[in-house]
């Protein structure tokens, strides 16, 4: 027997001489077979094992609690001792277990045939376990090999011949043949079924015996990932064979839905699109009969994704879906501001959010309430100041240095109006207008923006106000340094532009030129003056009209000198005007400020012409000739090829001059006081009724 | 990200304002299919851009099958002939950390250091101006490998260390939780570990060696060196390095789409302990 069986292993190719072998070491060669025929089965025997296992799935629970027998058989040999079952599984389950059934035992084995023969094989289990009982050395080492072979067992039953099996058949004689007395020769044509579903059901009880940890059992677990596997059908199944197994493992640990309190979860996602509904819905909310307000607001609202469109041709942009947010956004926005005209600034990134900027012009009748709120304390600080008079010591010469006036609204820095809101649906909030100090000091320092308005500017020089005021501070910065325009295209509005030319030198209005017949495309890369800036310019001071900070100190203090007004005197600042063409633009070390380029070279003559800013790094704009944009997509700052340095510390005051005021004499010593004397009498000798003031003279002295 | 899935990439990354034109997206969808057949590269990745005064940079970077070997970059000014960039060495970072500056956008420029070096000459010791000569290439190829060592990266479970060794795109990946997206120690370093060996045992105790073998972006120096970011509700993160300000990541939890697209000067930002 042992020859004959030998031989037909070597007709499969495999390692021969297996049997002669003590256990240990067939179950290392059995283990060894198992890897390496693994990759090659599992491909193959895809289809075939996994609706198997599912079948026998739901029947193991009941294997669990009884008898390993009747269910367990089910990817083994005798696969369908109960017809119920097997009725309920699929019909390519029964092609799967049926065909190499038949493939395996020529002679008619009908189902209800076998059934006797599972009832059989009850006693023949309780032999096994005896086995177990009796040498509990094999013991152990048997369930492992029952493992290896059971899982053997699964591919080959299907796959490959019927000689297969009887070489596994074998391999368990061989075990019941050290174990106890039996004899193979005899039993074969029909014990060994039976011995053989033994090792088959002690394998599969020993994969289904149920973790005292987690609760699962490996059998449970191989059948799922085998359908987790085939469900998905992942490439090179093999090489992920871990991470499914994990994932498997991972997916037990679900909630339990039993709880008494249902959690409820306010998703952020749900949050913003409940919003960003208000956004789609905003049309028919508003009544037929405000047509009129419609179309005003219609005319102040831009026309955003004509320039996000050109904006992409640059290569520019916040994508499609969020720059209609944003255009939705903003159609919100005019509609419940009374805002004149509107325009999408750009974008600020921060660093837990963003900042969307949008730039107004109000209509008349804006900001009076706020501009009350800030008379209101500025009273307050005269009255404190006012308090102090009284006091007799000297007070503190040092004067705050002039505070600058800032401008009024809708002139100079102040001249729109700024909103931002986090994100498209977020409510918008109005910045405060921007002072001149702010500017001055948002110029020598370098935040990121966090994306909460209030939050406090922590820097060296301190910075009055809190983030709202930065941000607006670097808009106003960023506007003044790049929001350009191609030449023509705004002129000087005759009447108001004279007048103020007489009276301070430089004209801040425009109004847009009805005659401008557009620039080649061409013209506007090739030369930079062909671009002019059309908001003006920020003086060092932080304004962009000059404010002389004399002229109130020369009224308050009409009695000054002559002298400390010419030390006073500061030279006015300049700037270049308003529509100064950007070619005159200052360069940082040999950069230049500007890049321009086609935004197409491939079909140069539908391009459009696009600027870039070297400056402000996010600053953009584009011209196709007619129409120009400009945008600010970035973190608001300002480019350096040096890195940030600190503002040096103020200088230290000098103390007071070491003079005549500060010295004091000597005591006068006694010697002194002896020729005072002397001198005295000498002279209260000719006129002694002078003598009571000398000697006060003395005391003093 | 992905040169397979360029488009959406690009629309995920668009919130910082970086964009790619019809144009150049055509082109390039065209362009990186044909490096990926002509190198054989396994996975081609549009790394990014560096923004020059007069033309820029695309770069595009291959990789083999092994994520964490070493990636042969390219470069295109015109975004459809590519050139290979040699690797980077140590003497080619140290020699041009002294250039300052935007890129030209050329990349035959020369820039001019100064440099004072000291000469022999018998027993005198001198003193003498030498101007050396650092070609733009040179400056590009060590600012991409510097930037891909600080600040490209991975979330945690995309890539997978098989049994054998090389590392693999891990295809089971579904992406991260939305509760994971928000901690910076869900993402990795997309290079060879290098703070992971001098951590302790105990640290390492409740490392998974199949996947968390790189090291994790929450020990970065300076803290606060990454802005993390939920857009769009929750719908997607962004991740954008404060340090190297142009590297944006993104990525949808949930999903595999994840990726880091490079657009800026190639400039660190040395200020920003400052800024913060």
């Amino acid at each position: 027997m042992e020859d004959s069986t030998t031989q037909k292993q070597e007709k499969e190719n495999q390692e021969s001489g297996k049997e002669e072998r003590p256990w240990g070491e067939i179950t290392a060669a059995s283990s060894q077979d198992l890897t390496g025929l693994s990759a090659p089965l599992e491909s193959e025997q895809g289809p075939e094992t996994g609706p198997q296992s599912r079948s026998s799935a739901p029947g193991s629970p009941q294997s669990r609690d009884s008898t390993p027998v009747g269910d367990l058989t089910g990817p083994g040999a005798s696969s369908a001792p109960s017809p119920p079952e097997e009725s309920s599984s699929s019909p390519l389950t029964r092609q799967g277990l049926e065909a190499p059934r038949q493939a395996r035992e020529t002679t008619s084995v009908i189902p209800e045939a076998e059934r006797p023969h599972s009832d059989h094989l009850k006693p023949s289990s309780e032999n096994g376990e005896t086995t177990h009982q009796t040498c509990p050395s094999t013991g152990d080492a048997f369930p492992q090999f029952q493992q290896t072979n059971g899982h053997l067992y699964e591919p080959r039953d299907v796959s490959f011949s019927n000689s297969k099996q009887k070489e596994l058949r074998f391999d368990i004689f061989q075990e019941e043949d050290s174990n106890s007395s039996y004899d193979p020769d005899e039993a074969e044509p029909e014990a060994a079924p039976s011995v053989l579903e033994i090792a088959v059901q002690n394998a599969k009880a020993y994969l289904l015996k149920t973790s005292s940890k987690s609760g699962l059992n490996l059998y449970d677990h191989l059948s799922e990932m085998l359908t987790k596997i085939l469900d998905e059908r992942p490439e090179n199944a093999v090489d992920i064979i871990e991470n499914i197994s994990q994932e498997v493992k991972v997916a037990h640990f679900s909630k339990k839905l039993d709880t008494l309190q249902n959690e409820y979860e306010m998703l952020p996602t749900y949050e913003i699109a409940e919003k960003q509904k208000a956004l789609f819905l905003q049309e028919h909310l508003e009544g037929a009969d405000q047509e009129l307000e419609d179309e005003i607001a219609g005319n102040s609202l831009p026309n955003i994704m004509e320039s996000a469109f050109y904006f992409e041709q640059a290569g520019v942009g916040l994508g499609t879906d969020e720059t209609y947010r944003v255009f939705l956004a903003l159609k919100q926005l005019t509609d419940t501001h009374p805002i004149q005209r509107c325009r999408f600034w750009g974008k600020i990134l921060g660093l837990e959010m963003n900042y969307i900027v949008a730039e107004t012009e109000l209509r008349e009748g804006e900001d009076e309430e706020e501009m009350e709120e800030e008379d209101v304390t500025e009273e307050r600080d005269n009255g404190d100041s006012e308090s102090e008079e009284d006091d007799e010591l000297p007070r503190s010469f040092y004067k705050a240095p002039q505070a600058i006036p800032k401008e009024e609204s809708r002139t100079g820095a102040n001249k729109y109006v700024y909103f931002v809101c986090n994100e498209p649906g977020r409510p918008w909030v109005k910045l405060p207008s921007v002072t001149p100090a702010q500017i001055v000091i948002a110029r020598q320092i370098k935040k990121f923006f966090t994306g909460r308005l209030g939050t406090p500017i922590i820097s060296y020089p301190p910075f009055p106000g809190n983030e709202s005021n930065y941000l607006r501070a670097q808009i106003a910065r960023i506007s003044a340094g790049t929001h350009i325009s191609p030449l023509g295209f705004y002129q000087f509005s005759e009447e108001e532009g004279e007048e103020e030319e007489e009276v301070e030198g430089g004209r801040d209005s425009f109004e847009e030129n009805p005659d401008f017949e557009g620039i080649q495309v061409v013209d506007l890369v090739e030369s930079l003056s062909n671009w002019v800036h059309h908001v003006q310019h920020i003086l060092p001071q932080g304004r962009c009209n000059w404010f002389n900070p004399i002229q109130r100190s020369e009224e308050e203090e009409e009695d000054d000198d002559e002298e400390k007004e010419e030390l006073d005197y500061i030279e006015q600042e300049v700037g270049p005007p308003l529509l100064t063409p950007i070619s005159e633009d200052l360069e940082i070390q040999n950069i230049p400020p500007w890049t321009t380029r086609l935004s197409s070279n491939l079909i140069p003559q539908y391009a459009i012409a696009v600027l870039r800013s070297n400056l402000w790094p996010g600053a953009y704009a584009f011209c196709n000739g007619k129409k120009f944009e400009n945008l600010y997509i970035g973190w608001g700052h300002k480019y350096s090829p040096d890195s940030y340095t600190p503002p040096v510390p103020p200088p230290v005051c000098q103390e007071y001059p070491s003079g005549p005021e500060l010295t004091e004499v000597d005591d006068p010593s006694v010697e002194e006081e002896q020729a005072f004397r002397a001198a005295q009498e000498a002279a209260a000798l000719p006129a002694e009724e002078n003598e009571d003031t000398d000697e006060d003279e003395d005391d003093y002295d | 990200m992905d040169a397979e899935s360029l488009l959406l990439s690009l629309e995920l990354a668009s919130g910082s304002g970086q964009g790619l034109s019809p144009d150049r997206r055509a082109s390039l969808l065209t362009s990186l299919l044909l490096v990926k057949r002509d190198y054989r590269y396994s996975r081609v990745l549009f790394w990014g851009r560096i923004l020059g005064l007069v033309t820029d940079y695309y770069i595009a970077q291959g990789l083999i099958e092994d994520q964490l070997a070493p990636r042969k970059t390219l470069y295109s000014v015109n975004c459809m002939e590519w050139s290979l960039l040699p690797p980077a060495t140590e003497e080619m970072v140290e020699q041009t950390s002294v250039v300052k500056g935007r890129f030209m956008g050329d990349p035959s420029h020369e820039y001019e250091h100064i440099e004072m070096q000291k000469v022999n000459e018998g027993d005198k010791v001198f003193e003498e101006e030498v101007v050396v000569r650092i070609k733009e290439e040179t400056r590009l190829v060590s600012i991409i490998d510097q930037i891909d060592k600080a600040v490209a990266i991975i979330p945690r479970g995309a890539l997978f260390k098989t049994p054998f060794g090389p590392i693999h795109v891990n295809r089971t990946f579904e992406g991260l939780s939305v509760s994971e997206a928000k901690k910076l120690s869900s993402y990795f370093h997309f290079r060879e570990p290098i703070d992971l060996k001098n951590k302790t045992l105990l640290e390492k105790a409740d490392l998974d060696p199949s996947l968390d073998f790189m090291d994790s972006l929450e020990n970065d120096i300076p803290k606060g060196s990454w802005s993390i970011q939920m857009e769009r509700g929750n719908a997607l993160v962004v991740l954008r390095s404060l340090l190297w300000p142009g590297l944006t990541f993104y990525h949808t939890p949930g999903t595999k789409n994840c990726g880091y697209i490079y657009v800026g000067t190639g400039e660190k930002n040395i200020d920003l302990p400052f800024m913060l």
